[in-house]
């Protein structure tokens, strides 16, 4: 654990993040800096305050899609149509977490994944998301009006930017006075209402937060891969960052980070070709295995390491 | 085509009519996951993935073992059953004391694995499978016709569902499983097999999910992405509903089903999204569900 938190650690891993798209595809980077900040914005909740979303997806395609119908249609700088996108995830967020935080545990669940489900059909058939093709050809822009990010390796600069500002939001956030009140709802929840605290008001904040974290990464996915489709609506996205999460560590900083790159890096190696309809098989199993016998995931199960033989 | 007060009632009988076909699949889905839930407290995310199953081997046993319709009826829901007994012993059980939402992912996990493998070994394109010829043919009812196999679905499912009902609310079988979901351990300081019940019912609920997939064989295609797209309605269902009670589930199956059918007739855009819509104004009214009873 204290190895994680310091200064040292922090910093090589900065310039490793600086240097690596020397020596790995920027666009495989960029892709896992996106799916780490959308874990890590999921791991808010999963991970700090015990609550299973299952409609996160819904969050991710609302940034992607108004970031990318926006550039394509207003000609905005990317840094409005990334804030644009990342409010509009905030709204939905606020309304749906609205609903949901009435219920707890297994039907927050599936209330959340009903959410989802009404907002891929919404997308599916609302006339500027153009249905199953979804939106082709964002234009990346120039950043400010000055830096083309048509370029790869500007693109990953900004994008690893981002992602580490929306880190450090999610570390702000868990580390403040309000971090502690989840972590105290997650261990204790009657406890934390009989204390007085407004226990559904925290978890709507933490709602509200994750989503609209979650609409800033889609956002940005929207500008890097310049498309944005129902792939992101849809339940298997919302399955896939739970795995993500559960792979990497629920409630750790770095879990979802490493989560990302592990499914990401096992997507990329079986799409296409004839291994393409493993894939499904190949998550379920992870999944099962994951629950079964490696509940504290990777970084959760390095942390546990490090304590006991140092 | 006659109309009355702007309304064909032909077409509004006919969307009727596969409203309530639908209802049935969704009651006999939800009355499965409810059983499930009562003694488990947990949501098996594989019911849609089991019930996909039941229609795939009831499509495979034509196929390749010329097992007929009426066999697969017999034969296949105990052995998606049994496969979910094998799914509660072997994978549930292990972590039945930890948090319950553990047991969600795991069971969401053996639902991608189940679609995967049906998705490899059959692609993803729908499998006809034909009505048998008993049951085919129409009925006039005087003011629509009734093809005979959609009759025949709502009434069979309606016989499960309320003979379901009354065994567990009427029979001393009923009575255990009510006690084990009140309070399980007590149930064991009485001499019952908890754990035997509780890997039964896992059986029968899942069953119940097999027995729904051979029914919809004939009129769905079979595709292994069937359950997965009912499921997520399903659960909205339950959400509506509450898993308070058993009549609860069926009944609302049932009424959602039939609400569906009508916005099909007044307004078909919204015939994806109308149970997700009735969902959220509930959540809005009664949090707990229609039928809920914690708060």
């Amino acid at each position: 654990m204290e190895m994680l938190k310091s200064n040292k650690f922090n910093i090589v891993l900065l310039a490793l993040a600086l240097v690596i798209p020397l020596a790995v595809y920027p666009v495989f980077l960029m892709k896992v800096l996106c799916f780490g900040l959308f874990a890590a914005a999921f791991n808010l909740m999963l991970g700090f305050v015990g609550m299973l979303s299952f409609g996160h997806a819904a969050f991710l395609a609302m940034g992607g899609y108004v970031t990318g119908y926006l550039m394509s249609n207003a000609g905005l700088t990317p840094e409005i149509g990334i804030l644009c996108g990342t409010f509009a995830s905030a709204v939905l967020g606020y309304l749906f977490g609205n609903l949901s935080v009435k219920r707890e545990g297994i039907y927050f669940a599936m209330v959340t994944l009903a959410l989802s489900q009404l907002l891929f059909f919404f997308f599916l058939q609302a006339p500027f998301t153009e249905g199953e093709n979804g939106l082709q050809g964002i234009p990346r822009g120039h950043l400010f009006g000055l830096i083309d990010l048509n370029h790869n390796l500007s693109m990953y600069y900004f994008v690893l930017a981002v992602f580490l500002l929306g880190f450090w939001l999610i570390y702000r956030t868990i580390h403040s006075p309000f971090g502690q009140v989840l972590k105290a709802i997650r261990e204790n929840e009657p406890r934390a209402i009989s204390l007085g605290y407004n226990v559904r008001q925290y978890k709507l904040m933490a709602f509200v937060i994750s989503a609209a974290l979650s609409g800033l990464a889609g956002s940005t996915k929207a500008l890097v891969f310049q498309l944005e489709s129902l792939t992101d609506a849809h339940w298997h996205m919302s399955g896939e960052v739970v795995l993500m999460t559960l792979v990497g560590g629920m409630g750790t900083i770095f879990g979802p980070l490493v989560g990302a790159a592990v499914v990401v890096g096992i997507e990329n190696f079986f799409s296409g070709g004839e291994l393409g309809t493993y894939i499904h098989i190949i998550m379920g199993l992870i999944f099962i295995v994951c629950v079964l016998a490696f509940r504290s995931g990777i970084v959760g199960e390095f942390n546990k390491f490090v304590k006991n033989n140092f | 085509m006659d109309t009355v007060f702007g309304i064909n009632p032909v077409a509004l009988f006919g969307q009727l009519l596969v409203g309530l076909i639908n209802g049935s699949f969704y009651a006999l889905l939800s009355l499965g996951l409810a059983i499930i839930f009562g003694l488990l407290r947990i949501i098996n995310f594989a019911q849609g993935a089991l019930y996909m199953m039941g229609a795939f081997f009831a499509w495979l046993g034509l196929e390749y073992l010329g097992i007929n319709y009426w066999w697969a009826l017999l034969i296949v829901p105990p052995v998606v059953g049994l496969i979910g007994i094998l799914i509660e012993r072997f994978l549930i059980r292990p972590i039945a004391h930890e948090d319950h939402l553990y047991s969600l992912l795991l069971t969401f996990g053996v639902a991608l694995v189940l679609q995967g493998v049906f998705n490899h070994l059959f692609g993803s394109s729908g499998k006809p499978y034909s009505i048998p010829e008993s049951l085919q043919g129409v009925v006039n009812l005087g003011f629509m016709y009734l093809p005979i196999y959609r009759g025949w679905i709502i009434v069979i499912s309606l016989l499960v569902c309320f003979g379901t009902w009354w065994a567990i609310e009427k029979t001393k079988l009923g009575a255990y499983l009510r006690a084990g979901t009140e309070n399980a351990r007590l149930l064991q300081a009485f001499g019952i097999n908890v754990p035997l019940m509780v890997t039964l019912t896992f059986g029968f609920g899942v069953a119940l999910a097999g027995l729904a997939g051979v029914l919809a064989a004939p009129i769905y295609s079979v595709s292994p992405d069937m359950g997965a797209n009912i499921l997520i309605v399903v659960f909205a269902i339950v959400v509506i509903g509450g898993m308070g009670s058993i009549g609860g589930a069926i009944l609302t199956g049932i009424g959602m089903g039939v609400i569906e059918g009508l916005t099909k007739y007044f307004y078909p855009e919204a015939s994806n999204t109308i149970i997700f819509m009735v969902m959220v104004v509930v959540l809005l009214i009664k949090p707990a569900g229609l039928f809920g009873k914690e708060a």
